[in-house]
């Protein structure tokens, strides 16, 4: 599980670095969406995975005797896919309204030389 | 006991922002809300900063969860001066903002979200969890985003989306290495990782994730080679919105990196080098950038990234004067860098354009603005009674004290950059002030003239606020010296710090 986890990140990080260093608009928002995704996962990984040991201390004993599942790194995860959602989709609506008003997908379009610039 | 007043910073703007949102398109009452909720918040940064100097540091755990396990709340003299001098920049926009933003921006959600982002600075800087850390990091950028889109013209439009896209960049790469940091010791709280992180096994893996907390705050700090967002972004926003951004947002990244390098990462010999040569870069690229800007916000742009340099390469040098003079010079930057701001817009409103080719002759028609205005630029200039000399003096001091070859570059480019700033500056004293106006200008109306006597007093007046406070930081720089030595002592020793959260060593 561990090992397919970090090939998982790898390709998130590797493709969403790939992607941001694209020229479109459209890529660069798939790659910072992808590289999100990928540090959320990091979070999970090295928040140390243990299956089937849910986290709730047994009726019968007051403490935990016994290795459980960390609940920190989903609640950290849980956070950062909110923030990140929310962020995204104001990215979105900011990248459609560029489009609308450059009619254009191109990053190196976004230089339009104010007349300050002699 | 709980010391409540540690989260007041946080609530109040949190509450004015909600409270503004209730008056959605009726600019009027939510000026006075906002006045009210940034005056109310100087009081209690003050009430923060009198109590933390007087019984030291103060703690406040979320929910009363104990330390390593719930939140924590900290505010030591560093946090709680920083609360202080962002209530004074925030009161200041406030003002200014009450005349200075349109009714059109003013009936969206400029107030709110304007108040969210105060909110966003206090909580960053009073948090001592890591990861609530970037979720305040989070709850800027995403205020500052409305804020620099707000209104919506091509050019905000194009400075928008490299702001955006390279803050989340760096959002990501912070979140990387709060994954990789709580991996290896499975604590958050910065006071508990203090004492964790020095006996990890794996030190190489953690001058990596220092590395890459440095990447992350120095896109968000604006330094050499990562700043390029800054100039093309920080001019487009009304100056309202570019003042609290030049004063506020570039110089918490700055905390955070002060805050992480002291507390958690103590730079070795190889990361000192790195960051001299970083503060260097920063420190050239941005004075030689001013140089050729003819437009006075980019020029101010650059003059941001260009001072950065000196507090990173103060936090390199890593001694008490060194880091004492970085923080000095740091509440010195956040007034003038809001001012600075501020007067390009009144320059705006009264010329129609801040190229300065086009300006002139403001010295002959505004004498008392002029004089105002020559305040605040001799004190950014380092002129000696006024306040950027006093920091100055300590980074030189720290940087000969320090024989690396490293350091003395430093010195060079210190001296280089202060030098450039004073040409850069008194180039623009004579295009904007004293040059006659030219010929094609003349028939532009003064948009400033006009107006009534309070919109005037609202756009003069923080300017006069932060300039007075520039004057009392350089003439009563023994005070501010005091303080910024005892922020560079407890950087130095975080045992009381570390005491306070945990209650124990």
């Amino acid at each position: 599980m561990e090992l397919l986890l970090v090939i998982m990140i790898a390709i998130l990080y590797a493709s969403g670095i790939f992607m941001l260093l694209r020229r479109s608009m459209v890529r660069l928002l798939m790659g910072i969406i992808l590289i999100g995704n990928g540090a959320n996962l990091l979070i999970f990984l090295l928040g140390g995975i243990t299956p089937g040991k849910p986290p709730v201390i047994a009726e019968t004993k007051s403490v935990f005797t016994e290795a459980y599942a960390d609940p920190v790194p989903q609640a950290l995860i849980l956070t950062a896919i909110v923030i990140s959602f929310g962020i995204q989709s104001f990215a979105i609506v900011l990248l459609r309204q560029v489009y609308r008003l450059l009619e254009s997908d191109d990053l190196d379009d976004l230089n339009t030389p104010l007349e300050e610039d002699i | 006991m709980i010391q409540h007043l540690i989260i007041l910073p946080v609530l109040v703007h949190l509450i004015t922002g909600t409270v503004n949102l209730f008056f959605w398109g009726k600019p009027q009452p939510q000026r006075v809300m906002s006045l009210l909720g940034t005056f109310t918040a100087m009081l209690i940064a003050f009430a923060l900063f009198n109590q933390v100097r007087s019984e030291g540091v103060m703690v406040m755990h979320a929910a009363n969860w104990k330390a390593p396990f719930g939140i924590s709340f900290v505010a030591d003299t560093f946090s709680s001066s920083m609360v202080l001098f962002t209530s004074f920049a925030g009161f200041a926009v406030s003002l200014f903002s009450a005349a200075g933003i349109s009714a059109v921006r003013a009936q969206y959600a400029f107030y709110p979200i304007f108040h969210f982002l105060l909110m966003g600075l206090n909580g960053a800087f009073l948090t001592g969890d890591l990861f609530n850390l970037y979720v305040w990091f989070e709850v800027i950028i995403m205020a500052s985003f409305v804020l620099i889109t707000l209104g919506g013209s091509k050019a905000q439009m194009e400075g928008g989306v490299k702001y955006v896209s390279l803050n989340l960049l760096a959002s990501v790469i912070f979140l990387t290495a709060i994954a990789i940091v709580y991996g290896l010791t499975g604590t958050l709280n910065l006071a508990d990782l203090a004492i964790t992180l020095p006996n990890i096994k794996n030190q190489g893996l953690i001058n990596i994730t220092a590395l890459l907390f440095f990447i992350g705050f120095g896109i968000k700090s604006a330094v050499f080679p990562l700043y390029f967002w800054l100039p093309s972004s920080y001019h487009t926003p009304p100056s309202a919105v570019a003042a609290i951004f030049a004063g506020l947002l570039t110089k918490v990244g700055v905390y955070a990196m002060l805050r992480m390098f002291t507390l958690l990462f103590h730079p070795d010999d190889f990361m000192t080098a790195i960051i001299l040569i970083i503060s260097l870069g920063t420190m050239l690229t941005g004075a030689l950038g001013a140089i050729i800007k003819t437009d006075l916000k980019r020029m101010f742009s650059y003059l941001i990234i260009c001072h950065i340099g000196y507090m990173v390469g103060g936090l390199a040098l890593f001694t008490q004067a060194a880091l004492g003079g970085a923080v000095f010079y740091l509440f010195h930057d956040m007034m003038i860098k809001t001012n600075l701001f501020l007067i390009a817009g009144v320059i705006k409103k009264i010329r129609g354009t801040t190229n300065m080719p086009k300006l002139g002759g403001l010295y002959h028609s505004y004498p008392k603005f002029a004089l105002l205005v020559a305040i605040v630029i001799f004190s950014l200039a380092g002129t000696p009674p006024l306040s950027g000399f006093w920091p100055k003096i300590y980074l030189f001091q720290a940087g000969f004290a320090n024989t690396s070859w490293a350091s003395n570059y430093y010195v060079i480019g210190l001296i280089f950059s202060s030098l450039i700033t004073l040409y850069v500056l008194a180039k623009m004293w004579k295009d904007v002030f004293w040059k006659k106006q030219p010929d094609t200008q003349i028939h532009v109306p003064d948009h400033f003239q006009p107006l009534s006597f309070m919109k005037k007093l609202s756009l003069i007046l923080p300017i006069v606020f932060l300039a007075s406070i520039t004057l009392y930081i350089g003439l009563d720089a023994e005070r501010v010296l005091t303080v910024a030595n005892d922020i560079a002592k407890e950087m130095l020793n975080p045992k009381p710090y570390i005491k306070a959260v945990l209650g124990h060593l």
